[in-house]
């Protein structure tokens, strides 16, 4: 499929200003509302089924099948929550972002018509702490559906803002965070749609899902579908970032090839330099070497090498770059952010730290290398959540891919790369000095 | 001005438990306070019917509140990877050397906090800094004086 952009969820964006809501109704915004409406849920459900629509989040759940979860109040008496998860935080992600900044009312409209479809009242939009700016479009876009009863009906959508917590993108750690507390993860089952906010049915849905809902039921499930590959349906919006020339987000058909999306679209890398690898989904995917690129940007493509579509978020690295400073940088973002309540990621992240560094300085032994990829294994499906987890297939992935870059550490006592590698000495939030004037230790 | 006790039930009101207040709760007493102070925790704890240690508990996970006094000013700079590959490190460096401190620390006056933060999700227009919470892409290290001297001078 050649690189070309195909915009569904931000169609018009580019031809007019979609914050202001009488713009967006120009268009035909809120039609595909006022037509769900005219449907029963069970339609919407099928219409969902029908168009394959996977959780734009980076899990990939079907999402008619997850709204399809939630018990009728015969089942279970419960209110019925919808949550979106804004918490967007991946790094290499940052098409949530421009979703919420530029088409706020698709984004609203997708969640009215899931609230209708999961028959919930209160829709609570989890945004993360540090997005202010797409916040306050929200804000004003929710002010204008305010004097419009016609649109809103009986349902409220609170805006709930993060506080700084990579972990809160995870539903469960989302949910209780939302709740008041740590956002710490919880043990599955039960999941969400059964006992989520408030232990109640809650439905738990990404942003880009909730703005896909709105074309979908305006162009028909069927329709949607003929869009994308087999698995991977329609378009997704790709984070483009790195050793790029034209970093940003781009709306495509899934199953693009990754060498159109690189150099077409994003227009190669900058000062004619060579590409040396490429982060395929955010941070938490395994690496793709420079002679794997020839690849569709769809789910069971990059299923197939062994790494994930995740969030989206593609980060292009050029030839200077070094593999061990990679997996400092990368593994201290997860050190930093694992929430503590399990071992072997609150531990294991620390120790790949610690190993990362003493390969990166010339201090380490051959065993260590071993070392590093057993500590990985021993943090692999052993904890609640995924955090630790995609720490240890990122790094073990830079290890798998480039093993010889690791081992002549080891050879050269120390990294052949330097101060000429962009990540080189790069101060990580973990790592950083703090100033604790009361902290001060005694002599 | 509402007093703060008056807009937490206010904010109360929009959940279905109380402590689901407790987030937005911090934030406003922290935008009070300048820092959750031992003072501000109190006030938070007794506006949402909690302790103070249960508010303390919850802040101290959470990067974005403060437990110590921090600058009039808040120059986060993202280091994460993106940003990293695009001379983040020469733009934090580029801060420590116009305010004088390090990351992590507050200029002597008290007007600026520098630190470095994770992923603020604008990887594509890298480097990220937030300045006071609000976004400034594609800095460069020539950009960092005029910053710095925007923050000395406009209060």
């Amino acid at each position: 499929m050649a690189a070309e952009a195909r915009q569904i969820v931000m169609a018009g964006a580019d031809e007019r200003d979609l914050t202001k809501l009488a713009e967006y109704e120009a268009i035909g915004g809120y039609q595909a509302l006022q037509k769900a409406r005219g449907m029963t849920p069970a339609a919407i459900i099928d219409e969902l089924n029908a168009s394959e629509l996977r959780g734009r989040g980076g899990a990939f759940f079907p999402t008619g099948r997850k709204w399809s979860f939630v018990p009728k109040p015969d089942q279970n008496p419960n209110p019925h929550y919808l949550v979106v998860n804004a918490d967007e935080s991946e790094p290499g992600s940052f098409k949530d972002n421009e979703i919420m900044a530029r088409v706020p009312h698709r984004f609203i409209e997708g969640c009215l018509i899931t609230a209708y479809a999961v028959d919930s009242k209160n829709v609570f939009v989890y945004i993360r702490g540090e997005y202010t700016g797409p916040y306050e479009v929200l804000v004003g876009a929710l002010e204008e559906l305010h004097g419009r009863a016609d649109l809103r009906g009986e349902v409220t959508i609170v805006l709930h803002r993060g506080a700084g917590a990579y972990i809160c993108g995870e539903e469960t750690a989302l949910l209780e965070s939302l709740e008041g507390e740590r956002g710490q993860p919880r043990t599955k089952p039960p999941f969400p749609a059964i006992a989520g906010l408030y232990a109640s049915p809650t439905v738990v849905n990404n942003v880009e899902t909730m703005a896909t809902v709105p074309p979908i039921i305006t162009m028909g499930g069927a329709e949607y579908a003929k869009l994308g590959v087999p698995d991977s349906r329609g378009t997704r919006l790709v984070s483009l970032s790195g050793h790029i020339v034209n970093g940003g987000n781009y709306e495509v058909e899934n199953g693009i090839s990754m060498r159109d999306l690189i150099y077409g679209l994003g227009g190669g890398i900058p000062e004619g330099r060579r590409l040396k690898c490429v982060i395929p989904g955010g941070s938490s995917t395994a690496i793709l070497r420079y002679d794997e690129i020839d690849v569709g940007y769809d789910f069971n493509s990059l299923l197939r090498l062994d790494t994930a579509m995740g969030s989206a978020g593609v980060i292009v690295l050029d030839e200077r770059c070094c593999m061990v400073q990679l997996g400092i940088r990368v593994n201290e973002f997860y050190e930093h952010e694992s929430c503590g309540k399990c071992t072997p990621c609150r531990e294991g992240t620390r120790w790949m730290s610690q190993i990362l560094r003493r390969l990166e300085a010339g201090d380490a032994d051959q065993h260590e290398l071993d070392l590093l990829l057993d500590v990985c294994d021993r943090i692999n499906g052993k904890c609640l959540c995924p955090l630790g987890e995609t720490a240890a297939i990122a790094v073990a992935s830079y290890v798998a891919k480039f093993r010889e870059e690791f081992q002549a550490h080891i050879d050269e006592d120390g990294c052949p790369f330097g101060d000429s590698s962009p990540l080189h000495g790069v101060l990580a939030p973990v790592a950083q000095h703090t100033h604790h004037p009361t902290a001060t230790v005694p002599a | 001005m509402r007093n703060f006790y008056e807009e937490v039930q206010e904010i109360k009101a929009r959940y279905p438990d109380w402590r689901s207040a407790t987030l937005p709760a911090l934030r406003l007493a922290q935008e009070k306070h300048g820092f959750l102070s031992p003072n501000a925790l109190r006030e938070c704890a007794e506006a949402l019917g909690t302790t103070p240690a249960f508010c303390e508990s919850v802040a101290s996970f959470y990067d974005m509140f403060h437990l110590r006094p921090v600058g009039r000013h808040l120059v986060e700079v993202c280091t994460n990877v993106s940003c990293a590959l695009n001379g983040a490190q020469q733009v934090l460096e580029g801060f420590e050397r116009e305010l004088g401190v390090r990351a992590g620390e507050t200029t002597e006056d008290g007007e600026v906090t520098l630190r470095t933060i994770e992923c603020l999700g604008g990887c594509g227009w890298a480097t990220i800094v937030a300045i006071d919470e609000r976004y400034r892409t594609h800095v460069k290290p020539d950009d960092v004086s005029a910053i710095v001297e925007e923050l000395r001078g406009g209060g």
